[in-house]
């Protein structure tokens, strides 16, 4: 049986990203040197509303790029079936940036442990900080993220589905138990 | 979606739906090649080992190029500098190759048929990069992805082939996965050139250049294999190019955005004039660039997942 609960709705979801927006801002004093990369595909949108986000709110345009970490997953040569690969488009050197990694729901660590191998291939960052919307646990590698939506621990067990207009026509997190 | 497959043998042994998902891998990898660093760690650990009994240097090159960028170790055996030339016969020499346990070999070979009897004998991968005048499936690969670049599609495209049709295994495989991916495919050439029943292969055929490029999105020039040729099949190159070169005055017969391609090397002069080779229509330079990434998606896809 598979039964599925809202956890999160629109207007906290808009919440959360606006507060991670003012928290980029607080801890960067502005945007100097600042890009917001989202990955592939959870992260991307998200990164677009929250680099949408600190450009109007500073009134400066903040570069944001796309990345995806298929290539430098630890389990590429091990599963049988090859993940469908997404576009990577980072137009920009990354040499001195401050990047702000965008994803949706923080797990395992291993896609983040990827994403920074992948950054380091574009250039070398000054920092790079990690933003997610939902910190879900159940961490295999020593990683953390800088700016959380939301803490939701949560069970192996269970699924958790970050909806947004932009793929799915509605923006709400769903916890799915199966 | 997976790619099912041991090996990569020729186009006639793929599916539709196994030719998107090359060639949108492919589309994926061309960032790779655009990067400061062009490298990516996916194949780390991995054995690549290029097989060419036939000279090549794009294509042997390519492949370089694309296991490099991925990571895997490649060697290259040339035929000049293996034991071939001690009379060691092929399937010794892919018994030994095997034995040093790669997991990916890519062979070119002036007989048909060499890398399929290859891919029987060894367990690891094979990729055929040319086999006599039969198939070429990466060329073909990596000219449907630039045909798909350029004109968005290839179902419902009019590509005329012109050349040596007889003796061009980059003109079969691009029938067989053009005619499969639902473009119209017309071939044109001396009545000496074209095979017998070439119409089975779904393909229209036309002995006029004019007539040929007419209706065409793309015109795709064959080289004139001239180390191929034991027989005369042409009285001379000045005759051939007087009917069959793709110069200014036929292109003007065609449509206004027609599109020229070319597998290379280029004949300057017989085939195609230099002034279309060079010009703004010509596709020859992206068809090079693309094909790295139609052999990193191949590698890619052909490397690793065991249960």
């Amino acid at each position: 049986m598979e039964t599925s609960k809202i956890i999160m709705d629109a207007a906290g979801i808009e919440r959360s990203l606006t507060r991670i927006s003012c928290e980029i801002i607080e801890e960067n004093k502005g945007v100097q040197d600042l890009v917001i990369i989202g990955i592939q595909k959870g992260g991307v949108f998200l990164a677009q509303r929250i680099a949408g986000k600190i450009s109007d709110s500073e009134h400066a345009k903040v570069p944001f790029g796309v990345l995806d970490i298929t290539l430098y997953r630890d389990d590429i040569m091990t599963t049988r079936i090859k993940p469908k690969m997404g576009r990577t488009d980072i137009s920009f050197s990354l040499d001195d940036k401050k990047v702000i990694l965008v994803d949706d729901v923080l797990f395992t660590g291993r896609t983040i442990r990827a994403a920074m191998d992948a950054l380091m291939d574009f250039g070398r960052p000054k920092l790079i900080r990690l933003a997610v919307l939902i910190d879900r646990g159940h961490r295999e590698l020593p990683i953390r993220a800088d700016f959380v939506g939301t803490n939701l621990p949560s069970s192996l067990w269970e699924d958790i589905a970050v909806h947004l207009t932009e793929s799915s026509g509605i923006d709400e997190v769903v916890i799915e138990k199966s | 979606m997976k790619l099912s497959k041991k090996d990569i043998l020729g186009m006639k042994e793929l599916s539709r739906d196994e030719v998107t998902l090359i060639l949108d891998t492919a589309e994926s990898f061309l960032e790779v090649s655009m990067r400061k660093i062009k490298k990516v760690p996916t194949l780390r650990g991995k054995t690549v080992i290029n097989f060419f009994v036939e000279a090549s240097t794009r294509t042997r090159t390519s492949f370089e190029i694309a296991g490099k960028r991925l990571s895997a170790d490649t060697v290259n055996i040339s035929a000049s500098t293996s034991s071939l030339v001690k009379g060691e016969t092929l399937t010794d020499t892919a018994k030994t190759l095997e034995a040093m346990n790669p997991d990916i070999i890519v062979i070119r070979h002036g007989a048909a048929g060499a890398p399929h009897m290859l891919a029987r004998m060894i367990k690891q991968s094979v990729i055929n990069a040319g086999d006599g005048a039969h198939e070429h499936p990466t060329q073909a690969l990596l000219d449907m992805l630039t045909i798909r670049q350029e004109k968005g599609v290839i179902g419902g495209l009019t590509i005329a082939i012109i050349g040596d049709i007889a003796h061009s295994r980059v003109a079969r495989s691009n029938i067989i996965g053009l005619t499969m991916m639902g473009a119209r495919v017309t071939v044109c050439g001396p009545a000496m050139m074209i095979p017998r029943d070439i119409e089975k292969l779904g393909v229209h055929v036309s002995h006029h250049m004019e007539e040929a490029v007419s209706d065409a999105d793309i015109i795709m020039m064959l080289r004139i294999q001239l180390e191929r040729q034991n027989e005369s099949f042409f009285p001379s190159d000045r005759e051939y190019s007087r009917y069959y070169c793709l110069d200014r005055a036929t292109i003007e017969r065609a449509k206004p955005d027609v599109l020229v391609m070319h597998p290379g090397p280029i004949n300057r002069g017989i085939e195609i004039s230099p002034e279309i080779a060079d010009g703004t229509q010509s596709l020859i330079l992206k068809q090079v660039t693309n094909g790295v990434a139609v052999r990193m998606a191949l590698l890619y896809l052909l490397a690793g997942g065991e249960e």
